[in-house]
């Protein structure tokens, strides 16, 4: 796999390396021995479907989860031993919500500045910039509980920015959001990976994933399947193109056989078949000029859920 | 809005933010304290039904109990334990109702920090730990109980509850906190071990905390009891508060000795719940 470089990466130093990183919960090895580093300044991922693995590794980069076993360093510092120090220098936006809801949004703001050891007289002007970061003006003085899904996730991420940090760990930042909050949410990040925020991602969405990130790993069961930026995934193991066609539930067994010669690989769901191909409308001709009329037929670009598909033989969300 | 890259570059990097070995640092020390501000500005959402409640409940169970109760007792037996019935109860009440109001401080709160508004998990991904907000959830609920200690203190000396005069009674404010933190810590603790809400809380409500009410020495001596129940009272915080505040608001007689067991069993309960909290808490989060 060629080495994926950012314009950001270039001149920025690792600041977070794991290795062979492991958690175990009883039988189940939730993360089993994966190996990444982080260039600070870029914008990293890990992709994967539910219980993948990647809120827990996202936790132990945190040290709020102890680790099974690999070793870990976040701006050099191991957070097993270093907990409060490796926080100090993280912005955290977790999967839930955790926001006080019986307080106004600035006050959320205010309070978790203080868990940092950040004196008042910076809170108090902090809290405002944040506040307009998050377009939330109008909410400041707003209890919490009177903010919509989107509202309450901008808080969150404002609130993780509240001591400056380096690096900003996300988990699921737009998971629950209609898609316009997703892209207003995705701008404030686009933003903060602007002014050299290290953003890291965690996603099931390969949407979002693509817009996001500059470079990312695809973890299946605890695993890395892949590494890469997301257009070299994408090339590595997708083609250009896809022909997705529907001939109903029942013929789709049946017609696959006729397909093969017609596509650089198939792929059979449940209700459709993937045509991987370069060139999709060439394909979709070929296949009508031997009688196979498919009910529905779609040409579109090959997408990271294309890739992990291949790789794992699964969907992204199920 | 912030969107001029000026006002962005500001956002990320001020220059205002201390290095975070320092906020680390920072932390490490003052972890719980920032928690229990935290608790303050919660509270001061519920402030005035609590002070409502906290001046409501002594007024209606000094009137009730040391008033109404006491007016039987005082004209069937005379006095108890060398005073009035009013002047016997009273400091029992006071020692009893902080100690109960740990039953709602320290059950469903906890409950909900970790598991129902995941409330704990905020200050979780920043320098403070774990044991830090167990133990600035306690502060917070302690500084509470000094409110509510002094405000009960007010009304007996108000209702001439304190005999012993108004100076010596106020220990009784230190002795009550001290009580609900004997019980306190080790319902925090025991509350931090559950996973489910179940009938948990209901159970150490009705068979923990309403019976150290009814059979510690509140409304009537333990030696008044058979033999075979004084064990409650040994093991009950309440019979130990009860006892400590009886001496500073009418100098009930007790040898020095016990009033030193006293002293020792709350410590005691108190170091004990403390430490097993904060390990749970630990453990709790971080695996």
């Amino acid at each position: 796999m060629p080495p994926v470089t950012s314009p950001a990466a270039a001149t920025g130093y690792p600041i977070v390396v794991a290795e062979d990183l492991t958690k175990v919960y009883g039988q189940n090895r939730a993360v089993d021995g994966i190996t990444f580093s982080i260039t600070s300044g870029e914008s990293f991922g890990l992709l994967g479907p539910n219980g993948a693995g990647k809120s827990t590794t996202m936790r132990m980069i945190g040290g709020t989860l102890t680790r099974s076993g690999g070793t870990m360093r976040v701006a050099g510092l191991d957070p097993a031993e270093r907990g409060p120090e490796v926080r100090a220098h993280l912005g955290v936006v977790p999967q839930q919500d955790n926001l006080d809801e019986e307080l106004t949004v600035r006050d959320n703001l205010i309070v978790y500045g203080r868990y940092f050891g950040l004196p008042h007289s910076y809170l108090r002007t902090k809290a405002d910039e944040l506040i307009e970061f998050a377009q939330l003006t109008d909410k400041a003085k707003s209890k919490t509980t009177a903010l919509s899904g989107g509202m309450k996730r901008r808080l969150t991420i404002a609130r993780a920015l509240v001591n400056e940090p380096k690096l900003l760990l996300l988990d699921e930042p737009t998971t629950g959001l209609d898609p316009q909050a997703r892209h207003v949410l995705w701008d404030r990040l686009f933003r903060l990976k602007e002014v050299g925020v290290t953003l890291v991602v965690t996603t099931h969405f390969m949407d979002e994933a693509e817009q996001l990130c500059d470079r990312l790993i695809v973890i299946d069961h605890g695993r890395i399947m892949a590494e890469g930026s997301p257009r070299s995934l994408i090339r590595d193991y997708a083609t250009r193109e896809v022909l997705e066609v529907r001939f109903g539930a029942q013929r789709n067994a049946a017609v696959v056989d006729q397909l093969a010669d017609v596509a650089t690989r198939l792929e059979v769901l449940p209700d459709r078949i993937l045509v991987y191909t370069d060139d999709g409308e060439a394909a979709l001709e070929e296949i009508s000029a031997r009688g196979l009329t498919p009910i529905t037929s779609l040409v579109r670009r090959s997408s990271l859920e294309d890739v992990f598909l291949r790789l794992t033989g699964r969907t992204l969300v199920d | 809005m912030t969107d001029t890259a000026h006002d962005l570059q500001r956002l990320a990097a001020s220059g205002r933010v201390p290095p975070p070995e320092v906020m680390a640092a920072r932390a490490r020390r003052w972890g719980w304290w920032y928690y229990v501000e935290y608790w303050l500005r919660t509270a001061k959402a519920w402030a005035q039904s609590i002070v409502i409640y906290m001046i409501g409940e002594p007024l209606l169970y000094l009137i009730a109990l040391g008033v109404g109760l006491g007016t039987l007792v005082d004209s069937g037996v005379g006095t108890v334990d060398g005073v009035s019935y009013l002047v016997f109860v009273a400091p029992a009440l006071l020692i009893s109702t902080v100690v109960m109001s740990t039953g709602g401080e320290l059950t469903y709160p906890v409950m909900a920090g970790f598991k129902w508004d995941r409330l704990y998990y905020g200050p979780h991904a920043t320098p403070v730990t774990p044991a830090q907000i167990g133990t600035g959830q306690f502060v917070g609920v302690m500084l509470r109980f000094v409110v509510q200690a002094a405000i009960f203190w007010a009304i007996m000396v108000a209702f001439g509850a304190v005999p012993r005069g108004v100076l010596v009674s106020a220990l009784v404010i230190p002795i009550g906190v001290l009580s609900a933190a004997a019980f306190g810590a080790l319902l925090q603790a025991y509350a931090s071990t559950l996973r489910d809400e179940g009938y948990q809380f209901a159970f150490v409500q009705r068979f923990v905390i309403m019976p150290m009410f009814l059979f510690a020495g509140t409304f009537f001596p333990l030696s008044s009891m058979p033999i075979y129940l004084h064990w409650i009272g040994w093991i009950s915080p309440v019979w130990h508060g009860t006892q400590l505040a009886r001496q500073v608001t009418y100098g009930a007689v007790e040898t020095v000795w016990l009033t030193i067991v006293h002293v020792l069993f709350l410590s005691l309960c108190t170091l004990v719940g403390v430490r097993w909290m904060r390990r749970s808490y630990t453990q709790r989060m971080g695996a």
